[in-house]
């Protein structure tokens, strides 16, 4: 019965020791892992996006409840004013949910960029919307609003060929985007003052 | 058991090295040493996770109870390989996704588990420190070694550096999961005719 009582005491205070620490640990590096994430798997489609902007987006973000769901904003400063800011949203694609990420001048709502982020589409077929600038250059400059749709659904989208899925993928992330930075924008405004400079 | 530390730590480099004389841990082994860099990241968390969890199941052989003292072990281990996997997240972002699912696998990784079962349960804290500084300096070694002969003859490169001119065609099995046999195979039948009496 001792025994019994021994080997309990010491795998309790074992384990509750190995829990804390952990806890410690993780606490403090909580932030910066959360940065290196954001800096090597959405850094690069960031980078791509805000282009020759003087500040790091990576650290000038900011989130924003949108109903339930918390959202994410990179904010690019060009001459000194934080005029564009990156989002991320997701549409279903051929192998599960593509990440998009979209830059909006947020003065005229038009898209600066987009560039995919995480997505589990067919190698060499659907990859390609991540590594074929000429399928995301499409939207440059189009207005973020409403709805967007591949050309076989009567939209205005050019589908990679041989990836309508995939393109369409990426289009109801777009639209979906678009519904995010509507609701979003008045508060989006608001902590995009905060920074000016 | 009269050995000194310096014997103690001298005997995994090389009567005790662990993938080439133990053959112990191959899955790691085989599994990330397709570079250099990917090898002695390897070995080092392993190291990492070998002298901690050592010394603190040495510092604790005498309250542990024989009859739960694996669990106890595994808790230990778990608990140091936890730790180096928040580390590496946030430090060393880019090599933890190269080695992806092996870092929290070091649990299961038998070198680990059989120093703490074979050696710190029956050894003082600084023999038990000295054993696992030198198995996990042994074990980074070997899986440099490892990582340095596929690098360099499926890759062409050393540590990202080319090599050879551009004439030099990538020996690319060597790469590949069953280069990895062969080259293992190969690094066995060395150290065997090396080490023959």
């Amino acid at each position: 019965m001792r025994e019994m009582i021994k080997m309990v005491v010491v795998l309790t205070v074992l384990s509750s020791f190995s829990g804390g620490l952990l806890a410690a640990i993780r606490n403090n590096t909580k932030e910066r892992i959360e940065y290196q994430q954001l800096k090597f798997v959405k850094g690069p489609a960031i980078r791509s996006i805000l282009e020759g902007c003087s500040n790091d987006p990576i650290v000038d973000r900011f989130k924003i409840k949108d109903g339930d769901v918390e959202h994410s904003f990179f904010v690019g400063v060009f001459d000194g004013k934080p005029s564009t800011v990156a989002l991320e949203s997701f549409g279903k694609g051929f192998g599960g949910n593509i990440g998009v990420m979209v830059g909006v001048n947020v003065k005229e709502d038009t898209i600066v960029g987009v560039g995919v982020t995480t997505h589990s589409e067919t190698p060499g077929v659907g990859s390609r919307a991540k590594t074929e600038p000429d399928f995301t250059a499409q939207f440059q400059g189009l207005p973020l609003k409403k709805e967007f749709k591949v050309k076989a659904d009567g939209g205005q989208v050019d589908a990679l060929s041989g990836a309508t899925v995939t393109s369409r993928g990426v289009s109801a992330a777009l639209t979906d985007a678009a519904g995010i930075y509507e609701r979003v924008k008045p508060q989006l405004m608001e902590k995009l003052k905060t920074f000016a400079n | 058991m009269a050995k000194t530390l310096t014997q103690e730590f001298v005997k995994g480099l090389w009567d005790e090295i662990p993938p080439f004389r133990l053959v112990l841990g191959l899955c790691p082994t085989l599994a990330v040493t397709k570079t250099v860099e990917n090898g002695i990241g390897m070995g080092l968390a392993t190291t990492f996770v070998l002298v901690f969890s050592n010394i603190l199941v040495s510092a604790l052989r005498k309250i542990i109870p024989s009859k739960v003292r694996i669990a106890c072990f595994i808790i230990v281990i778990a608990t140091f390989v936890t730790v180096v996997e928040l580390l590496m997240q946030a430090f060393t972002y880019p090599l933890f996704l190269k080695l992806g699912i092996f870092i929290p696998l070091i649990v299961v990784n038998c070198i680990v588990l059989g120093r703490a079962e074979a050696f710190a349960s029956k050894n003082s804290v600084l023999a038990s420190t000295a054993d696992g500084l030198g198995i996990g300096v042994g074990f980074t070694l070997a899986l440099g070694a490892l990582g340095g002969v596929r690098e360099i003859l499926g890759n062409g490169t050393f540590l990202g550096k080319t090599v050879f001119g551009p004439a030099f065609q990538p020996f690319t099995f060597m790469v590949e999961a069953p280069g990895a046999f062969v080259c293992l195979g190969l690094m066995l039948c060395l150290m065997n005719l090396v080490g023959k009496k």
